[in-house]
């Protein structure tokens, strides 16, 4: 059974069309990252599944209920916010009371709810203090504790993590996957950190410009995007995307791009060649790190081009080079034992089993 | 559950298979709610300026009548002498009062601004008038002006025997009386609101041109000053519409004398209205202090939102 | 020796900065004195005339030390002077503008509570028309009010009333009320009504348990604004109503301008610190939030 259904929704803003026909569905316990750029309307589509923004057209279903003209109160959702939106004046228990109060649950039910959400959340120390004299951390814990002692069929999330310092962040991230693990409902999950979406989600929706560009999970996401949006989007660094042009060379598909000693060929695999279907011009996306020095953890289909190195980012455990291809920069991602320097021109080796072929026109991956 | 999922899987759309009852009910509550102050203030602002607007165009004497005279009302009071002492004043006091006012605001500010011991004890004794009426300040203000016991008394007494300062029994000079007074109530007022501009000016500033060696003048001069120059405008345009609407003041210190010296079109309008019972003139004179308001108020918010659209459009 | 005469450099400016720091702080506080007891004396000499005796003020005139100390003006201002054919003092007076004082108050601020919660809140298509239009009524002049309300009163049986005047001033009132209240509930984040909402509250809960709570710095200012707004007019006060049914402000001219018999400044002083007590007392304990109404009305 879906806890969530998304058919064809559309959402204007007067004249602009920030949402342009989502379909979305959430199985019963998933965990949905909605991930992309500001602007993209994903918090929209978050505050449509709350029922705080109205419809323009298009059905939602919670359960197998449709919800459109469902008010907030009774879609059965909790939702955390990225402000958190604790109630100032209320301490951590009137915080996490005052929904069960609105709804009238009793009394004694509402105590062991929070007792219950207190101590999964080892919040049971603030019970009675303020949100003002909570630390970021605390408030972020608090605000899942409100969300939680609803039960709710839903839980959304509107960019949880994102006030929170980078350190805090990562901790409160393994949290909710073990919370999302233990408690097992259905979330929504709103983000613009691809990190956070590939670590927390069963699924991913990329969104960009009002529309689903790509919905799975997050190692097919991150393997065979869609489009060059989604490649570019998730992983960081970004993958590199370099012109090139489909040759034949001594009868086996390749592709000839501009490398620094004039143009060289790089051998597809015989999956990519199958699936050409004619084209003649590509984008060739590689990810950093299926960009080696060549003849280092030698597999098959390895592809070499050398290229000059521009700047060394040694980040510990790791070191990132940008090299100089043609007029392009591609990123690759090396051990810091045999990472390039500065100055030289190194060899390159392309894992041509990982590298995905874009149509230039339609952006699509081929 | 009010919709089932069957009966809507095919179109679905708002208004066809809308909400609840009780949920476009509890939609229209603010709504419901606002409507009784959403009409009086229709009723205030739109309603009663148009009433008197028409009042101003009628044969209107003693009693409201509605007989149609086109700008009869608004000829004869420009034809008036007392209507022109007052534009005359009003000019004198308004000019007098907003730039003397804002300069020793100013001053006052500034001197709060030099992190002196005890602020609050001097902010609260500048700011102590406003909470005061004008009927209070120029009642006192008069006895001050008195010369049989006040000012003039108090100097003659200390040896100066033929010191003489005597402005609210001459005609020509009344007016500065009330300048002089208003000044007084009113300049606290600006005071606060340059503090409120100062103390916002970003920190850093003042430390970048500290750095950069400027004297504290220096700093006020070309760095802090120029940044606030919207509170000078605020404050200018805040200082005129009290003077256009002074009435309170001039009533209780001299009471629009000697003679008619002190005229204010404010006065003026009550005098038409209730002592002379020249409802259609009163109310003509009326919109003429609309009118002066208008003509501030209206290039204040057009610039108000040309700034804000400015600001929002630079970040 | 090369450092000796070094050292000798640095005492001589850091004496020269010293010197003028002192000088700098001498003109400070210099002019803050003078502004203040120009600011000050008014006050005092009120004051100090409602306790001296008449004869000592005739014959030392109005600004001076009291050479004598009496209290009975204040009896005399509160219960038996006369105004304007009426001996009761100011009492009648001062109650009227207690009575009209109050209740238009916390009307007003109320409504303007209400509005300000929906206008920031609740917003609808035109509701950002709807504000602007009751914005203009903060600057509406009161002249131009003064018939229509007259009319108005006579009709609904209100005339030279003081509940008519509560009328007036709570009408009157919204604009600023509202202006207040909605410019700080726009501070208050979206996200807590989105939360309340979703836990299940409605319109009224949300105000009660989630606004009202967060909004006594407003309300004090909006209160405080209010109070001495209303409690100072005279205008509709002298215009609306005649006789023993006028505010305070109303009766404190009355008195300084019926010049028949001689003036009696002690009882005068007396009266007008009657009528200066309650903003006077409501601007000293609410200081803060006085200053704050000030600024914020004038600005926005």
């Amino acid at each position: 059974m879906a806890s969530l259904t998304i058919r064809n929704i559309r959402k204007n803003f007067g004249a602009v069309e920030v949402l342009k026909g989502i379909d979305l569905e959430a199985r019963t316990g998933e965990f949905i990252a909605l991930v992309g750029p500001s602007g993209c309307g994903k918090s929209t589509l978050l505050a449509m599944i709350a029922g705080l923004e109205t419809i323009t057209s298009g059905e939602i279903y919670i359960g197998d209920r449709l919800v459109n003209a469902v008010a907030p109160k009774d879609r059965d959702i909790a939702m955390v916010f990225q402000s958190y939106a604790l109630y100032p004046t209320m301490t951590v228990r009137e915080n996490m009371e005052f929904g069960m109060q609105s709804r009238g649950v009793p009394k004694d039910e509402q105590k062991s709810a929070i007792a219950r959400v207190a101590a999964l959340l080892q919040i049971e120390a603030l019970l009675h203090r303020k949100p003002g004299q909570l630390s970021g951390g605390q408030r972020q814990r608090v605000a899942m504790g409100r969300a939680l002692v609803r039960d709710p069929l839903l839980f959304l999330f509107d960019e949880p993590l994102s006030n929170l310092d980078a350190k805090l962040r990562v901790d409160m991230r393994t949290e909710i996957k073990k919370l999302h693990h233990r408690v097992g409902k259905t979330t929504v999950y709103v983000t613009h950190d691809q990190i956070e979406a590939m670590t927390l989600a069963s699924r991913i929706a990329v969104m960009h410009q009002g529309e689903v560009q790509q919905f799975d999970e997050p190692q097919v996401i991150y393997d065979s995007p869609a489009n060059m949006f989604v490649a570019g989007f998730m992983g960081s660094p970004s993958m590199n995307f370099i012109p090139g042009e489909i040759v034949s060379d001594n009868g086996r598909t390749a592709v000839q791009v501009k490398g620094v000693d004039g143009p060289t060929i790089l051998p597809l695999t015989a999956s990519h060649a199958a699936r050409l279907n004619g084209s003649k011009q590509v984008i060739f996306g590689i990810r950093p790190e299926h960009v080696s020095r060549s003849g280092i953890g030698q597999k098959a289909d390895i592809a070499t081009i050398r290229a000059p190195v521009e700047v060394v980012e040694p980040t510990g455990a790791e070191t990132m080079a940008v090299m100089r291809l043609g007029d392009q920069e591609i990123t690759g991602r090396f051990d810091p034992d045999v990472a390039p320097v500065m100055g030289e021109t190194i060899t390159l080796g392309f894992d041509m089993s990982h590298a995905c072929l874009f149509d230039p026109a339609s952006r699509r991956l081929i | 559950m009010s919709v089932s999922a069957s009966t809507s899987a095919a179109t679905y759309n708002s208004s066809s298979n809308g909400p609840p009852l009780r949920d476009r009910l509890a939609k229209l509550v603010p709504i419901f709610v606002l409507v009784p102050s959403i009409a009086a203030s229709f009723l205030y602002v739109f309603v009663f300026t148009g009433w008197t607007l028409y009042i101003s165009l009628s044969n209107s004497t003693l009693l409201p009548t509605y007989g149609f005279e086109g700008l009869e009302n608004y000829a004869s009071l420009w034809a008036n002498r007392r209507w022109g002492i007052a534009y005359t004043n009003l000019f004198v006091f308004s000019a007098f009062y907003v730039v003397c006012a804002m300069a020793i605001g100013l001053m006052l500010a500034l001197l709060i601004d030099q992190k002196i011991r005890a602020e609050s004890f001097w902010r609260t004794i500048f700011l102590y008038p406003l909470a005061v009426s004008f009927i209070v300040t120029g009642t006192v203000w008069s006895w001050l002006y008195n010369p049989t016991n006040g000012f003039e008394f108090l100097i003659r007494n200390l040896g100066w025997t033929d010191f003489t300062f005597a402005l609210t029994t001459d005609r020509k000079y009344a007016i500065y009386a009330i300048v002089i007074t208003g000044i007084w109530q009113s300049s606290g007022f600006a005071m606060a609101l340059f503090l409120a501009g100062l103390r916002s000016v970003d920190g850093d500033i003042v430390k970048a041109a500290q750095i950069d060696g400027a004297s504290t003048f220096r700093t006020y001069r070309k760095v802090i000053l120029p940044s606030i120059t919207p509170i000078f405008l605020a404050v200018a345009v805040v200082l005129l519409q009290f003077s256009i609407k002074t009435f309170d003041l001039a009533v209780a210190l001299t009471n629009s004398g000697p003679g008619i010296s002190t005229t204010f079109p404010a006065t003026y309008v009550y005098d038409l209205m209730f002592q002379r019972g020249q409802i259609g003139e009163g109310a003509a004179a009326s919109m003429m202090i609309l009118s002066a308001l208008a003509v501030v108020l209206i290039p204040y918010s057009i610039y108000l939102v040309w700034h804000r659209r400015r600001e929002a459009g630079h970040g | 020796m090369a450092e000796a005469v070094y050292t000798g450099t640095i005492d001589r400016e850091a004496t020269r900065a010293n010197t003028r720091y002192i000088i700098s702080r001498v003109v400070i506080y210099g002019l803050l004195a003078i502004f203040s007891l120009v600011y000050i004396i008014p006050l005092f000499v009120v004051v100090f005339n409602s306790f001296r005796t008449l004869p000592e003020i005739s014959q030392n005139g109005l600004i001076a030390f009291p050479q004598s100390f009496r209290l009975d003006a204040w009896p005399d201002a509160w219960s038996t002077f006369c105004i304007g054919g009426n001996c009761e003092g100011m009492q009648k007076y001062f109650w009227n503008s207690v009575k009209m004082v109050i209740p238009a108050t916390i009307i007003s601020t109320l409504l303007g509570a209400m509005n300000g919660y929906i206008l920031s809140k609740w917003k609808f298509p035109g509701s950002e028309i709807i504000f602007t239009c009751m914005l203009l009524g903060v600057f509406m002049p009161g002249q131009i009010a003064l018939l229509p309300w007259a009319f108005i009163l006579g009709k609904i049986g209100l005339a030279n009333s003081v509940y008519g005047l509560i009328l007036v001033h709570c009408i009157q009132g919204i604009s600023f009320t509202t202006l207040f209240c909605r410019n700080y509930y726009v501070s208050i984040p979206d996200d807590l009504v989105k939360a309340a909402r979703i836990d299940g509250a409605g319109f009224w809960r949300i105000f009660y348990k989630i606004i009202l709570p967060l909004s006594p710095p407003i309300l004090i200012v909006t209160v405080i604004w209010q109070f001495t707004g209303i409690w100072n007019e005279y205008l509709y006060g002298v215009v609306l109503n005649s006789g023993t049914n006028q505010p305070i402000t109303a009766a404190l001219v009355a008195l300084s301008t019926n010049g028949t018999n001689v003036r009696v400044y002690d009882v005068m002083s007396a009266a007008v610190l009657i009528g200066a007590l309650p903003p006077l007392l409501v601007y000293f304990f609410g200081g803060k939030y006085f200053v704050r109404g000030l600024t914020q009305g004038a600005i926005k």
